[in-house]
């Protein structure tokens, strides 16, 4: 087995679209991710449901299908776009689906008697979500966005289905001319681990350093 | 396309039974095992979870050829996605026999079972039926990640979806709505077995504290 | 000068049963009223019917001349001029003690945050807990968080504050430094109801003492009345069960 050097500097050209699409959906993902939670919670009948559905639907059906539905699809119903914003559109519906569940978790887990607190108080129904439901929502849901960010991370390796040189892609285009695959993928690979590992310490330290005494997580991250 | 679906249930049926008997290994080395076997399956673990599924499964399919082993892409996907599953498998596996109170572990002891004869007949038993709830998430999670085998090309329903495409270029949209609703309505089954097996194995009181699993697979 | 509080023929059921079977009583300004009676009667019911935290399923509920139970009443409005300490504490975990106590003035009310800080700090000394004005509420002890509850509902300048069973999720030690705070309150004239057990509390400050069983007020009176000459046997009993249980504080 040969492992060359160059790849290392090769397949880096691939990071900067790994890590833009990766941000780029979790932004996607958290905005509607939230306004769905709110919805599931707070919403009238007819936005329960339909938040539901879309949940349902999103986490039902594997991202491969999802990704190929918008890049494929589509184009049957005139609408087509780039592979980026493809990529970009499927990653953020999708992880949209999963945050808001987690994020609806952490809505449930502010307990019940600060609502009515709030409320006694005097406070509107949406004046006692922003003031007292959210802040402690974002905080209690923050080990679960974390571990969504690093799964985001390994998943938009699903673009270079879609001819996107992101890490993946790069690494598809390198051993297709030399046909060393299992070297190349190797180093891959360790890239992955090594993102994987840098990005989940700094977060863990977000983490840490905006935690309040009191106001623990309920679940552990992965 | 429907003989397709069936050939990725196999794949499925396929992975979780690699991943069981990995899981239940690694995850015993890691409760028992002593330091050098505890590091080397949390290594293990944190390895096969931080690799993309598709490094993974490029890796088991050209990698055996390097080293002189002709595989199936069938048997490769599964190895893949298989040990994949085993990392997670571990840790469901783990976290049910570390929720058994040690005392049960002293109890057996004090009437003079051997570790190894405790382990197998007081400990297993309870874990075994604690990691069910956990287990049957694993299962309906990783039914999604049966479609990621398209990249190393055997006959799986993704594929014969991209054939029907590739004729008729008009029917993609349709085509891939179909494998979507596939898709849930497996889902739907699945979960519906599943909590049958769950109520058939249940003992009352014997239960997991926050079994709160995570759907790791798309 | 009329009615603080006017409560009248209040029913609440909760599925089958009726919890609430027509209470009705009337409160002045600067009255303290102690609610008691067996567990499930329906009295924590009654003080979330007068705030609309639950509605009630008939009767009405007047505060001074707004009608509480009026469809079109301006609730959050009327709540901002009532007061509730509930049992469980409630306050929001995200807020230090300072910030529970100066976030509804701020927010509700339109204070300015300097103002509404400098109130705040006020009114955490009021109940001895200036000190603690940085804590979280993870870091007080139950009594601590029950006079920080307080001074969250008296920084809305209330005419009237409900006490849910203040004192009955605290350790026996911790009991005392609310009652004494509650105490305080209804010396310097607060109009207060409050649904307690805490027998020593109401001989020493209420002006009356309700007495409530299976949903109806049984018998009313003054202390010295209700503990010497009631009139019905079932009050006197359950007065002497409860002074025996929870004996006599301050």
């Amino acid at each position: 087995m040969v492992f060359k050097w160059e790849w290392v500097g090769q397949l880096a050209q691939g990071l900067p679209l790994t890590l833009q699409i990766t941000g780029l959906c979790i932004a996607i993902g958290i905005g509607l991710g939230v306004f769905l939670a709110l919805g599931r919670v707070y919403g009238k009948r007819p936005l329960r449901w339909l938040c539901s559905a879309y949940i349902g639907f999103f986490r039902g059906t594997p991202l491969l299908v999802q990704l190929f539905i918008v890049y494929f699809g589509l184009p049957n119903w005139g609408i087509r776009l780039s592979a980026f914003t493809s990529g970009i559109l499927a990653l953020g519906l999708n992880t949209a689906a999963y945050q808001a569940e987690y994020f609806r978790g952490a809505i449930q887990a502010v307990r019940g008697g600060q609502m009515l607190a709030a409320r006694s108080l005097g406070m509107s129904l949406f004046q006692a979500i922003r003031y007292v439901v959210l802040p402690q929502a974002f905080r209690l849901v923050l080990p679960s966005w974390s571990n969504e960010f690093i799964l985001m991370i390994k998943y938009s390796s699903i673009v270079f289905t879609v001819t996107l040189l992101d890490l993946m892609g790069q690494g598809k285009r390198i051993a297709s001319r030399n046909f060393k695959f299992f070297e190349v993928f190797i180093v891959v690979a360790l890239y992955y681990l090594a993102i994987v590992f840098v990005v989940s310490t700094i977060l863990r330290l977000i983490e840490r350093r905006i935690r309040i005494p009191g106001l623990g997580a309920p679940g552990e991250p992965h | 396309m429907l003989r397709a679906s069936l050939i990725n249930i196999q794949l499925l049926v396929a992975l979780i039974a690699v991943g069981y008997v990995l899981g239940t290994l690694i995850a015993l080395m890691q409760v028992y095992g002593g330091r050098v076997l505890g590091t080397i399956s949390r290594l293990y673990e944190w390895i096969f979870r931080s690799i993309p599924a598709l490094v993974l499964l490029f890796l088991f399919y050209y990698g055996p050829p390097r080293c002189g082993v002709r595989i199936s892409p069938f048997l490769a996907a599964t190895m893949a996605l298989g040990f994949r599953s085993s990392a997670y498998q571990s840790q469901i596996f783990r976290g049910a026999i570390q929720a058994i109170p040690t005392g049960q572990m002293l109890a057996a002891r004090s009437v003079g079972m051997s570790r190894a004869r405790a382990i197998a007949t007081i400990v297993l038993p309870q874990a075994f039926r604690l990691s069910i709830p956990g287990w049957t998430n694993e299962f309906s999670s990783v039914v999604k990640d049966t479609t990621l085998a398209y990249v190393v090309g055997f006959n799986e329903i993704m594929r014969s979806a991209r054939i029907i495409m590739d004729s008729r270029y008009d029917l993609a949209m349709l085509a891939f709505i179909a494998v979507a609703l596939v898709f849930l309505g497996l889902t739907y089954a699945g979960n519906t077995l599943m909590g049958g097996i769950e109520r058939k194995f249940r003992i009352p009181g014997l239960q997991m504290p926050g079994a709160g699993a995570r759907d790791h697979s798309r | 000068m009329g009615t603080l509080l006017r409560v009248e023929d209040i029913h609440k059921k909760y599925g089958k049963e009726e919890v609430l079977k027509g209470v009705s009583f009337e409160m002045q300004k600067g009255d303290t009223k102690v609610v008691i009676g067996p567990s499930g009667t329906g009295k924590s019911t009654l003080l979330r019917c007068i705030n609309r935290l639950t509605p009630a399923d008939q009767g009405r509920v007047w505060l001074e001349d707004q009608e509480i139970t009026h469809t079109r009443a301006n609730i959050n409005r009327i709540r901002s001029q009532i007061g509730f300490v509930f049992q469980s504490f409630n306050l929001f975990a995200h807020l230090t003690a300072l910030g529970n106590v100066r976030i509804a003035p701020m927010k509700v009310k339109g204070m300015k945050k300097a103002e509404a800080t400098a109130l705040g700090m006020e009114e955490l000394e009021r109940v001895g807990l200036a000190d603690k004005a940085d804590a979280y509420p993870a870091e007080l002890s139950g009594g601590q968080k029950q006079r920080v509850s307080i001074a969250r509902a008296l920084a809305m300048f209330p005419k009237l504050i409900l006490f849910d069973e203040p004192t009955s999720a605290l350790d026996p030690e911790l009991i005392g430094e609310v009652l004494e705070v509650m105490v305080k309150l209804a010396k310097d004239g607060m109009t207060m109801l409050v649904v307690t057990h805490e027998m020593g509390f109401a001989r020493a400050v209420a002006d009356e003492i309700i007495f409530m069983e299976h949903g109806v007020v049984v018998e009313h009176g003054s202390p010295s009345q209700m503990f010497t000459n009631s009139k019905h046997a079932r009050t006197g009993e359950f007065l002497n069960k409860i002074s025996e249980l929870y004996g006599e504080t301050d």
